[in-house]
């Protein structure tokens, strides 16, 4: 029951990370972006082809960071994935969802955000194999918690969760504190206002896109690095994501990293009555659940 | 020589089942503007549905009702409607993105409640113990497949012919007020909600009748025929055909069908043995192009919605507009 929370709090930091992006484009674009969790999954196969490049590189940074599995050259590889997938989230809205948008059709968009998602992960297949990949064959034992329950935890796991919740810290300073924060907020409650007082819509869109696929690399590097990297991590990831923003609210960034949490712990405490097989219904079930008792989650608001 | 024959009457038989399904969407979608993200579940309940209620006795699983069939196919439409019905009152009254994720969860839950569940649908195993209608008398050869080509073919031409009637109708009017000017419709004392209810509930009605008429065809159906592909397909169908009018929804069914067929052959065919792993996700990258590609150049499709003034109702009054403000 521990270990269930404890995987679930885990799991939780990575649909956090996630769920942000994408409820921040959803919120300002309005359009369910499908192709969301692909980003996680580029993320995660660039990072996979950095890693040994800079080991190669640099020897130096092989070395491992203290219990961990993680090396010194993972975490560049990581600023390079986050980097590279904020660049492709920036390149897929200038290929495709603007055109679609610029046409008018953005009931459109959504049909758009699934024939892309169609095309990255079946792409990614094509080059990277589809057989599941490590970044390290290490095995890192599991320090044991307790024996009576057995409760185990991998350093990797704590010091994803720790990086996690210092990124979900940072990003809260920026959009309480800062005047780019309330711009960005600005803009995605009224974007006609916001331009009014001198915001840049375009601009504000291309950075919300660089910083939705910079967390989402961030939160696929820690997927795979946690589990296994494949190229259906997007198409096993779409629904838990979605599932976060929806028990958030769709539009609130708080509401994303709290519904991260709420989808993770509880798609792991079900485990405990649900056979395994059936895990990946639970996120539905838990929007049907929001959907029945607070429609628009947690923190949203009525929007048309 | 009747080889070619009897491989066309396959092709036809699917194609046309894939048509039904894709007029379906084209009620919700071209006519309404409801994203229907689980086209799968809709007409897997059908398929589900008809094979559960119309076979015989089975051990390991639910079903063996032994229906009439004509009863257990209305059964199986009633099945999607009913799925339908729960998810709409869920997501109708939000904003349009709920219903995209809802109904994209639905088809997930309800392969994976599908393969699981072996009380329920037999499990990975699928669903056994179905006997086609009307064997005795038809024989298992070609002339039955013939004569299931032909039902078929009346379900379609039925579905097609009551479509454009329906859109035709002061309901389709109101559809079409609703897509394009939700408030205006409202202040004329309309109430979208329940109307945009009725359209997706008919509209996976009809999916599920294409499921029940795909199960009964190949008297089996397991979690294999309800992945998320199909939906894919017959989006890109509907997206190929042109939304909003049944004769492109049609022709997209069956351009998209022989395409993807085609390129199923020309893959398993001249693709190198160790490239066999792969062409699935070839085909996969090829559909979601076909997808992308037709929103970007051609988003009124192939066969553009005719946009009729409905005031005047004469022919000369027609104007083609593919657009849609």
């Amino acid at each position: 029951m521990i270990q269930h929370l404890l995987d679930g709090i885990l799991v939780g930091a990575i649909l956090s990370l996630g769920a942000t992006g994408l409820t921040m484009v959803m919120h300002m674009l309005r359009f369910a972006n499908f192709s969301h969790a692909e980003l996680l999954s580029i993320g995660a196969y660039v990072a996979l082809v950095f890693d040994p490049l800079f080991k190669a590189l640099l020897p130096l940074l092989s070395a491992q960071i203290g219990p961990l599995s993680m090396t010194w050259a993972l975490v560049a590889a990581i600023l390079v994935a986050m980097a590279l997938t904020a660049l492709s989230a920036v390149l897929f809205d200038r290929l495709v969802f603007r055109r679609v948008r610029e046409k008018g059709e953005e009931l459109s968009m959504v049909f758009a955000s699934f024939g892309l998602a169609l095309i990255i992960r079946n792409v990614i297949g094509l080059v990277f194999g589809l057989h599941t990949k490590l970044y390290s064959q290490d095995i890192v034992f599991a320090t044991v918690l307790s024996r009576d329950p057995l409760i185990l935890v991998k350093p990797d796991q704590v010091a994803v969760l720790g990086v996690a919740l210092a990124v979900m810290a940072a990003l809260h300073l920026m959009l309480s504190r800062t005047t780019f924060g309330y711009a960005l907020r600005a803009v995605a409650e009224n974007p006609a206002l916001a331009q009014v007082n001198g915001i840049n819509l375009g601009r504000m869109i291309v950075i919300v896109w660089l910083l939705g696929g910079a967390l989402a690399a961030m939160a696929g590097v820690f997927y795979g690095l946690t589990n296994q990297i494949t190229p259906v991590i997007g198409r096993d990831l779409v629904l838990p994501v979605f599932a976060a923003t929806i028990v958030g609210g769709i539009g609130s960034i708080h509401g994303a990293l709290l519904g991260g949490f709420v989808v993770g712990i509880a798609a792991n405490l079900a485990l405990v009555v649900l056979p395994s097989g059936y895990s990946p219904s639970v996120p539905f079930l838990i929007i049907l659940a929001v959907l029945l008792v607070r429609p628009n989650g947690l923190f949203g608001e009525e929007r048309a | 020589m009747i080889g070619v024959v009897s491989y066309l009457v396959f092709f036809t038989t699917v194609a046309a089942i894939l048509a039904i399904a894709v007029l379906g969407l084209n009620l919700q979608w071209g006519n309404t503007g409801l994203f229907n993200g689980g086209v799968v579940a809709f007409f897997g309940a059908g398929a589900y549905g008809t094979l559960i209620l119309g076979g015989t006795p089975q051990p390991d699983h639910l079903g063996g009702f032994e229906l009439p069939y004509l009863l257990a196919l209305l059964g199986g439409m009633a099945a999607a409607g009913a799925l339908a019905w729960g998810v709409g009152v869920l997501t109708l009254r939000l904003r349009h993105d709920y219903l995209a994720i809802a109904t994209f969860g639905v088809a997930v839950a309800f392969e994976n409640l599908m393969r699981n569940a072996e009380a329920l649908g037999g499990g990975a195993k699928g669903l056994r113990g179905f006997e086609r209608p009307l064997r005795e008398a038809l024989g298992s050869g070609f002339l039955y497949n013939l004569a299931f080509l032909a039902f078929v073919l009346v379900c379609l031409v039925l579905v097609w012919r009551s479509l454009d009637r329906l859109v035709a109708s002061p309901f389709g009017r109101l559809l079409r007020a609703i897509r394009e000017d939700e408030t205006a419709a409202r202040s004329l004392g309309k109430s979208p909600a329940r109307i945009r209810l009725t359209a997706f509930v008919t509209g996976s009605v009809i999916m599920g009748l294409s499921g029940g008429l795909y199960a009964t065809f190949y008297a089996f159906v397991s979690p294999q025929d309800v992945l998320p592909v199909l939906t894919f397909q017959i989006w890109a169908m509907l997206i190929v055909g042109g939304a909003g009018n049944t004769r492109g929804a049609v022709m997209g069914a069956f351009l998209i069908w022989a395409a993807w067929t085609a390129s199923g052959w020309g893959l398993s065919r001249f693709a190198p043995v160790e490239a066999q792993l792969y062409t699935g996700s070839i085909q996969y990258v090829l559909i979601g192009l076909v997808i992308v590609g037709m929103l970007l150049w051609r988003p009124q499709g192939l066969f553009p919605e005719r946009l009729v003034v409905s005031q005047s109702g004469r022919e000369g009054a027609r104007s083609t507009q593919g657009e849609r403000q």
